[in-house]
């Protein structure tokens, strides 16, 4: 008898499930980079409490995948951490995909320091010669004699591409560079090591470390959003036209002043 | 019908490990073989500098391997001895009392998990490194190698301590009847008869310190350049692959690459194993 109930409750769970499923029909499909996942997912997740019968979800993979997924039309939305490329464009036509571009956050780095380093700023360029091995001790840019620790991120993260993009360009970076996995763990290798340089996204400065002007500007909310500190990305959601129904309510909520705390507490910078 | 369907669930559960290592090595070979199709092995194992996300990328294994084998044997200098020592301690030396104290404390420091131990070597062994050497970086092959061998002392003890009590107690009562110490019966009648045991403790602390991933991601630096000095940073063929997988293309060059250092490491973990076990049997046959 007591077999014959674990059965039928077990069952009773099983159609449960499926049938909740069942309800959340409505769904959007989200694919593409990895800096953006976390924004997408924790939107995600908020935006999903608030309307319980829609589903969402949301697949890292690059940037590269997502936008390809959209003009293949496998997903309702792309994350990408870059504007998409004129030969993605032209793709996209020739299949009738109008992809539009939103804007949903801004990504931000700051070049920093050990607090004790008297060095105020640097450039662009003298950050890339540290970065590519051209530049090895401190007082080659005016700071101290002193060896320079230089401290980078995994290839994975997307703090990494966005300085590989923004400062490294085409150099290779050094091979003795320090590789860490998270900007937790630059933030406290720098507040440890005297002749350290990193870089971490905006969210993650504190006063344990010091951060450098860049061509003269400090980094902060105000100039990455006014475009004058240059260490500084956009990051977009595209979508096939102009998003209609639940695809706008869903881009709406991730721009609106709750979405875009979100994006605060993600790390990144909000678009207003 | 109870005992048929228990018998069943133990069958698949045996099966099911077996399964998952077959799983795992046709997995690791099927990924990393493409590999090589395109770049040759000599240059994968012989090159000096990796840069799998440049234009063209380089696959030089060479730094990453060297920085395996360096914090490796690093943490056997600082693990095997401190292994060994408090194995022969509690198999002969300490008192029952504190021997029932021991081994369950031995087996805590086993269960603390690797992310941990990184974070005490991050935090608390960098900067003591940095102050105590006066080097310019705290996070370092001898970091790693410090952290990695206290890692390994729980698993080399409870080995070495199995193989040393295991020695026929005829053998000892036969040296103390001849009128040796302590000491000199451990010396010449417990190590030679529990050689191969204690070989298979070393092997097995030698495993876990090349596999271990986190903890070293963590403290050993990650600079994948062929160190100078044990006070330089390093990077370990687990940790490049735990912090390149998540962003590399699937199927592309640097996924393949990836996959075949996963090989190469399997590989020399399992013959670590093999050997390690084949020590192990030949001293119960004794």
């Amino acid at each position: 008898m007591s077999r014959f109930v674990k059965v039928l409750a077990v069952a009773l769970m099983v159609l449960l499930i499926a049938g909740g499923l069942w309800a959340a029909s409505k769904s959007i499909q989200v694919i593409g980079s990895t800096t953006v996942f976390p924004i997408a997912q924790a939107c995600a997740e908020r935006f999903m409490d608030i309307n319980k019968d829609v589903n969402i979800s949301v697949k890292g993979g690059g940037s590269g995948v997502g936008i390809a997924a959209l003009l293949d039309g496998t997903c309702d939305i792309a994350i990408s951490s870059r504007p998409m490329k004129v030969e993605e464009i032209n793709k996209g036509k020739e299949r009738g995909v109008n992809p539009v571009a939103h804007v949903i956050a801004l990504d931000g780095i700051a070049i920093v320091v050990h607090p004790s380093n008297p060095l105020e700023g640097l450039t662009v360029e003298q950050v890339r010669n540290i970065y590519s091995g051209k530049i090895n001790n401190w007082k080659e840019v005016g700071g101290r004699d002193m060896k320079i620790v230089v401290v980078s991120r995994d290839s994975a993260s997307g703090t990494y591409e966005a300085f590989h993009e923004l400062v490294l360009k085409k150099e290779k970076l050094r091979d003795d560079a320090m590789l860490l996995a998270s900007n937790r763990a630059v933030a406290t290798t720098i507040a440890q090591t005297e002749g350290a340089i990193g870089y971490i996204g905006l969210g993650y400065l504190s006063p344990s470390v010091k951060s450098l002007k860049i061509d003269g500007v400090m980094p902060s909310k105000e100039t990455v959003i006014n475009k004058s500190y240059k260490l500084a990305r956009s990051l977009y959601m595209y979508t096939n036209g102009e998003p209609k129904g639940l695809l706008k309510s869903f881009i709406d909520f991730v721009l609106s002043p709750e979405g875009q705390k979100i994006v605060e507490e993600q790390g990144f910078v909000p678009v207003k | 019908m109870g005992e048929k369907l228990a018998k069943t669930i133990i069958l698949t559960s045996a099966f099911l490990s077996i399964a998952a290592l077959m799983g795992v090595s046709v997995m690791l070979f099927k990924e990393g073989i493409p590999f090589f199709l395109r770049v040759s092995p000599l240059d994968f194992l012989l090159g000096g500098s990796w840069h799998p996300t440049y234009n063209p990328p380089e696959f030089g294994i060479l730094p990453i391997v060297i920085g395996t084998i360096v914090v490796t044997f690093g943490a056997l200098l600082v693990g095997i001895p401190l292994g060994l020592a408090s194995a022969t301690y509690l198999a002969f030396f300490a008192p029952l009392s504190l021997r029932e104290v021991l081994k369950p404390i031995l087996e805590i420091l086993a269960c603390i998990p690797s992310v941990v131990y990184g974070f005490f070597g991050m935090v608390i062994l960098g900067p003591l490194i940095i102050k105590l050497f006066s080097v310019s970086v705290g996070l370092n092959a001898f970091n790693a190698s410090l952290v990695l061998g206290i890692m390994i002392v729980p698993l080399v003890t409870s080995t070495a301590e199995d193989a040393m009590s295991l020695v026929p107690y005829d053998l000892l009562e036969a040296s103390y009847a001849l009128g040796a110490t302590k000491w000199r019966t451990i010396v010449y009648v417990v190590v030679p008869t529990a050689w191969p045991g204690i070989l298979s403790s070393i092997l097995l602390g030698m495993g876990r310190a090349i596999g271990e991933t986190m903890t070293v991601l963590m403290v050993a630096g990650g600079a994948a350049s062929i160190p100078r000095s044990i006070f330089d940073p390093v990077r370990t063929m687990t940790a490049t692959i735990a912090a390149e997988m998540g962003e590399a293309p699937f199927r592309s060059l640097h996924y393949h690459a990836l996959f075949a250092i996963g090989a190469i490491l399997f590989l020399i973990t399992v013959l670590l194993n093999f050997v390690a076990e084949r020590f192990a049997k030949r001293m119960i046959f004794q």
